[in-house]
């Protein structure tokens, strides 16, 4: 990398630049265990190629997990994948995936930091990583919908199931979803908005 | 303040503490305040990329030329954000290139931005 000339970073393609308009992004996190269809999903929706950014697990990360197998010292190297949809002249959504398991929890803090809010892709294989994740976003008081996506050969539950299994409230939108298809993927964000817009806009009543 | 904990206090850490340790740089050492920088943060580019930056510098003067996030910046550029923040934390207080800064954070996001993004979604 020393002997780098800055003409050897690419930086993006032509078609992949913002107007010089855009003048304020918001983002939302679409979170799920490993293999789950994150990257799939913000494929699906994003008007670039996912581009993956990286952040390094230091040494004053640790204290959140039992880092089991993982030597002292180690430099873990976490990638998240990040997609982009530009809303309007002005206006940009950034899609991050974000790994599930509670040993990359401490990317959260400055993921979540002002996001709209997330999309938790459930992992019917894996429901103990979905189960954790919902109860942190809670904690954190992050609004979530659920996505079940589809997968071949993995085993199917009815949604009133999966939504006990999770323990999940009745006014969270749980829908059925598939990563690959772009029109699945902006209807569950979609889900998303009108939730974040109920929540907005209806003030809770005491009853 | 009660409660306070000790170790916020100057001079209370022990001596040798392990834990604190930095690393100064330029930027850290100006004293303009500093932008907050979010994953989300469009960078664009005010000046020239000047012959005098170092690589990863001129580079993201470069392709700030139209705005980036700060994700973006991090992915072409391959390095991770910890490591671009101070970087780009050096090129704002140079100005050579200008934040803009995501939309407020707030318990709840603005309804006019949501339905902004829904209005966008509905076109894809």
């Amino acid at each position: 990398m020393d002997y780098r000339s800055s003409e050897s970073y690419a930086g993006p393609r032509s078609e992949d630049t913002l107007p010089a308009t855009a003048t304020a992004a918001v983002k939302v996190v679409i979170v799920g265990g490993f293999g789950v269809g994150k990257t799939t999903l913000v494929g699906s929706v994003s008007e670039i190629r996912p581009l993956t950014t990286e952040e390094t697990m230091t040494q004053a990360g640790v204290g959140v997990d039992d880092l089991a197998g993982i030597e002292q010292k180690t430099e873990t190297t976490v990638a998240m994948d990040f997609g982009r949809i530009s809303i309007n002249d002005q206006l940009v959504l950034y899609l991050f995936g974000t790994p599930g398991q509670e040993r990359f929890w401490f990317l959260w803090n400055g993921l979540f930091e002002g996001a709209l809010g997330a999309v938790v892709l459930l992992d019917t294989r894996r429901m103990e990583v979905s189960y954790d994740v919902i109860g942190r976003l809670e904690e954190r008081g992050v609004p979530f919908v659920v996505g079940v996506n589809a997968f071949p050969g993995a085993p199917r539950y009815p949604m009133s199931e999966l939504r006990a299994a999770m323990d999940l409230d009745d006014s969270v939108p749980m829908i059925d979803c598939d990563a690959r298809d772009r029109a699945s993927c902006r209807d569950i964000l979609m889900a998303l908005m009108r939730y974040l817009y109920t929540l907005t806009t209806v003030s809770p009543e005491p009853q | 303040m009660n409660g306070s904990r000790p170790d916020n206090e100057p001079g209370a850490e022990p001596p040798g503490n392990p834990d604190r340790l930095y690393i100064l740089s330029t930027a850290e050492t100006r004293a303009r305040p500093r932008t907050h920088l979010d994953l989300v943060t469009l960078i664009v580019s005010r000046a020239e990329p000047d012959p005098g930056l170092q690589p990863e510098h001129a580079a993201v003067v470069r392709m700030c030329d139209f705005p980036l996030s700060v994700a973006e910046i991090s992915a072409y550029l391959e390095l991770p954000v910890s490591t671009l923040t101070p970087m780009l934390t050096e090129l704002l207080s140079d100005g050579k290139v200008e934040a803009r800064p995501p939309v407020p954070a707030a318990a709840l996001p603005d309804v006019r931005i949501l339905e902004a993004v829904m209005h966008g979604l509905q076109k894809l």
